[in-house]
């Protein structure tokens, strides 16, 4: 019989934490897989955030550094300058990446660091119960926004990867979901390419990733993947703002 | 419901509410746990009572958005732990240098680093010894229960603006997230200075400006002195501690925050035994009730300090007491399943009564 | 007096709201009352534990090593804290979900009440948490059953105050389920 769910080799054969219908799993898996399509596990360094993700070492079969809230892209610097033979990426979340961390990807995006980005929208502070985000949806209620994200107050969502591709620095800027099979498949190719592009050394590479986050959107799994797709797809459009290969 | 009435509320929420009751104006913060609650409380209450309430970008935008609503001339404040007070310092530092009001609550939890979210001691250091550059010192308060999370954020509000020096709630993640039940209390008279050194942006004679940059010559000096006496008379006037059972106590127990609660249990259970325990807490830790221990220690000459740390307060014991007293130390550093019981203390207590046993 | 006790099972069982439930009873008997939630990094599921003081004086330390009382929900707080209940204590186990034979509690009384299956006689499994607290008052008779009533208000938010008459019976049953235990 042929397998078809097989767990990619860069990823540990162990359970996450992760709440039952949370998109992280899912996205660590893609990133996985296109470890393994490159056969790069045994020399890529990842650079954790602090967010539900900041368990990367727990999970991936690869070398890891903790950084700070929101510093990871100069971590990232850091690691891939000094060792630049090396594949390095950054695993952010939301708050991490588009709050008190957006000084730091500006500058490495700017810069062009020949790093991955891989940055989980999940429009809301997961790991500390849900208070609002860069990203938080107008309107959308969360625990610091008890009458739903004021965009007088607060102003609009971010949105980072359209953000990004405007720096000549950026090589790579997409955004992705896992809502349907159609838009895995999209995803997957998308993260491909965008570790591809440091193993053929172009430049950097951002994927903005669009994900559930049940437990502090206060919905079933099933619910929270829906909304990914009737309320975030509509304000955070899929697709890829920048490919240089493209220019 | 009267708004003074009973109220069995988390020590965040205290803290939340004597804000509001201290009348302040403006709140920026950045979630961080254990004290997103109070965030949390005051995004819903702030608003409705015409205050300003922003989740910053980070604890650095939060603590300089402070300044500016310091500068101002508003009653504003904010709150974190851990690795967000750190980011604060810098700004902390900068209102030193300005002179400026403000409070900072600290729910201590783990570190150094990311470390964790149980209750930890560990940043005593920081707090009273002026944790970002340049020489200053803030105003420290420790609270060791929920109603005291009311009460002393609302005297942090007070003393700095009396004293112009930026006030810190020293809390920790027991005291953050445990319920007991309070008294609202109403926010005492104070008489307050007026803010005339506030920009307020309407011209005039007199030129309003907040800065700590002194390039005269001589200036900065003269800075650091009038500053130097301004913490002597706020050690003179408003060093606060709380004594227990020291009358006749052979060996005098000193912890502050949640360790002091523990301890005082301690403390009975081994008056129940028959040793002359008495419990030393201070409640100001910067200024430091310098005088108060000296005085004790003329009478009693042990002592043991215990803290959720390897041992930081312990040195501004020793520096305070004669130096014919013995200070013995008692530490457990923070981290998950490291808070002492009082069962534990006890038997460290007995032990220090070894040699008078035999 | 100064009670203290543990209230220990897995998330989901209702840990915290029965700690509440017996604070706010402790404060409708004029009490002081410190109710300190263990706060793991899972905060979603895992395991759920309390420790309340309560007192006509100064509560003193919110942290309790030896607990007088000890009400245990589930097999791994059995195996934690059963022993830690101090002599002359007493453990109420919830006997539908704990197997109690690998522990011998001896000077503590050991009271295995089947909490889950008296709640789903009333009607509802969640309901476990309060057969729990009106076990503890007839056991300890440190508090009423009739203040832990009064107190429901409090504990629950307004929008299950409907569940009152039903959780004031829960409360009632496990009141009943100790006085039958004593009684043999
Ligand atoms: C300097 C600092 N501030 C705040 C925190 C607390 N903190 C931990 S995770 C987190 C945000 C997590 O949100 P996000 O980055 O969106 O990740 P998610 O959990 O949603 O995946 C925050 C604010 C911290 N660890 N360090
Ligand atoms: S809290 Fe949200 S982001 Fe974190 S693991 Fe759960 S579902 Fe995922
Ligand atoms: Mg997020």
């Amino acid at each position: 019989m042929k397998q078809v769910f097989a767990k990619p080799a860069s990823l540990k054969d162990v359970q996450t934490h992760f709440c039952p219908g949370c998109h992280h799993g899912s996205f660590h898996r893609l990133v996985a897989e296109a470890m393994d399509r490159f056969g790069i596990a045994e020399q890529t360094i990842g650079c954790a955030s602090v967010g539900c993700s900041v368990f990367l070492y727990a999970y991936f079969n690869i070398d890891v550094v903790e950084s700070p809230h929101g510093r990871a892209p100069a971590v990232a610097t850091g690691v891939k300058r000094a060792r630049p033979d090396r594949i390095v990426f950054t695993y952010q979340g939301d708050g991490d990446l588009a709050a008190i961390g957006t000084s730091e990807i500006i500058h490495a995006a700017n810069r062009g660091e020949k790093i991955t980005v891989i940055f989980v929208n999940n429009t809301t502070y997961g790991m500390t119960g849900g208070q609002m985000a860069p990203t938080t949806m107008p309107g959308q209620i969360t625990s610091t926004s008890p009458e739903g994200r004021n965009v007088d107050n607060d102003g609009k969502p971010f949105k980072m990867a359209e953000l990004l591709s405007n720096l000549d620095g950026v090589a790579f800027s997409a955004r992705v979901a896992v809502n349907n099979p159609k838009n895995v498949m999209q995803a997957k190719k998308a993260i491909k390419t965008a570790f591809r592009y440091q193993v053929e050394n172009k430049g950097f590479a951002f994927i903005e990733a669009l994900a559930a986050c049940p437990t502090n959107w206060g919905m079933n799994p099933m619910a929270a993947n829906e909304r990914v797709g009737n309320e975030m797809i509509p304000y955070f459009p899929l697709g890829i703002f920048k490919n240089k290969e493209n220019l | 419901m009267s708004r003074y009435e009973k109220k069995f509320v988390k020590g965040n929420e205290a803290v939340a509410m004597a804000a509001i009751e201290a009348g302040v104006e403006c709140y920026f913060g950045y979630p961080i746990t254990p004290q997103s609650d109070i965030p949390e409380y005051l995004s819903r209450e702030l608003p409705k009572r015409g205050g300003t309430f922003i989740q910053a970008e980070s604890e650095i935008g939060a603590i300089n958005m402070v300044l500016g609503a310091s500068a101002a001339g508003m009653r504003a404040m904010t709150s974190s732990s851990g690795p967000g007070i750190s980011l604060k310092q810098e700004g902390i530092s900068y209102m030193s240098g300005s002179e400026l009001p403000c409070v900072i609550v600290d729910v201590m939890r783990q570190g150094p680093g990311l470390g964790g979210i149980d209750a930890s001691q560990a940043d005593y250091h920081q707090a009273t010894k002026g944790g970002g550059h340049g020489g200053y010192r803030i105003i420290v308060l420790a609270p060791n229960s929920v109603q005291e999370m009311y009460d002393l954020t609302m005297l942090a509000f007070d003393l700095s603006d009396q004293y112009r020096i930026p006030a810190m709630v020293l809390a920790d993640s027991v005291l953050g997230q445990m319920k007991e039940s309070i008294v609202p209390n109403q926010r005492p008279v104070a008489e307050l200075p007026i803010k005339d050194w506030a920009v307020r942006g309407t011209g005039g004679a007199v030129q309003n400006v907040v800065k700590s940059l002194y390039l005269g010559d001589g200036e900065m000096e003269k800075f650091h002195w009038k500053m130097h006496a301004r913490y002597q008379e706020l050690a003179d006037r408003d060093s606060r501690w709380e004594e227990y059972q020291t009358a006749d106590a052979e060996l005098i127990v000193t912890a502050f925050g949640c360790t002091s609660r523990i301890a005082r249990t301690a403390v009975d259970m081994a008056r129940s035994e028959g040793f002359k325990v008495g419990l030393m807490r201070p409640v100001t830790l910067f200024p430091f009730p310098k005088k108060a221990y000296r005085e004790l220690s003329a009478k009693c000459k042990r002592w043991l300090t215990i803290e959720l740390s390897t041992g930081q307060m312990v040195d501004d014991v020793r520096l305070s007491v004669f130096r014919d007293a013995d200070v013995d130390f008692y530490g457990r550093p923070p981290g998950a399943g490291s808070l002492p019981t009082p069962e534990e203390l006890f038997a460290r207590i007995k032990n220090n009564f070894k040699d008078l046993m035999i | 007096m100064r009670y203290d006790l543990f209230i220990s099972g897995y998330g989901g069982q209702g840990v915290l709201l029965a700690g509440n439930l017996l604070s706010y009873g402790a404060i409708h008997e004029g009490k002081n009352v410190s109710f300190f939630p263990s706060y793991g990094v899972e905060k979603r599921g895992g395991a759920a534990m309390c420790t309340i003081v309560f007192s006509d004086g100064d509560t003193g330390s919110p942290v309790v090593g030896l607990p007088s009382v000890a009400i245990i929900l589930n097999q791994l707080s059995w195996e934690k804290y059963a022993s830690r209940v101090k002599q002359g204590g007493i453990c109420l186990v919830n006997s539908s979900l704990v197997n109690m034979e690998d522990l011998v509690l001896d000077e503590r009384e050991l009271l295995a009440i089947p909490m889950n299956q008296i709640s789903i006689d009333l009607g509802d499994v969640r309901m476990l948490n309060m057969v729990a607290c009106g076990a503890y008052c007839e056991a300890t008779g440190a508090l009423a059953p009739e203040s832990l009533k009064e107190a429901l208000k409090n504990a629950l938010p307004e929008r299950n105050h409907r569940l009152i008459p039903a959780n004031s019976k829960a409360i009632d049953a496990g009141v009943a389920a100790v006085s039958q235990l004593r009684k043999t």
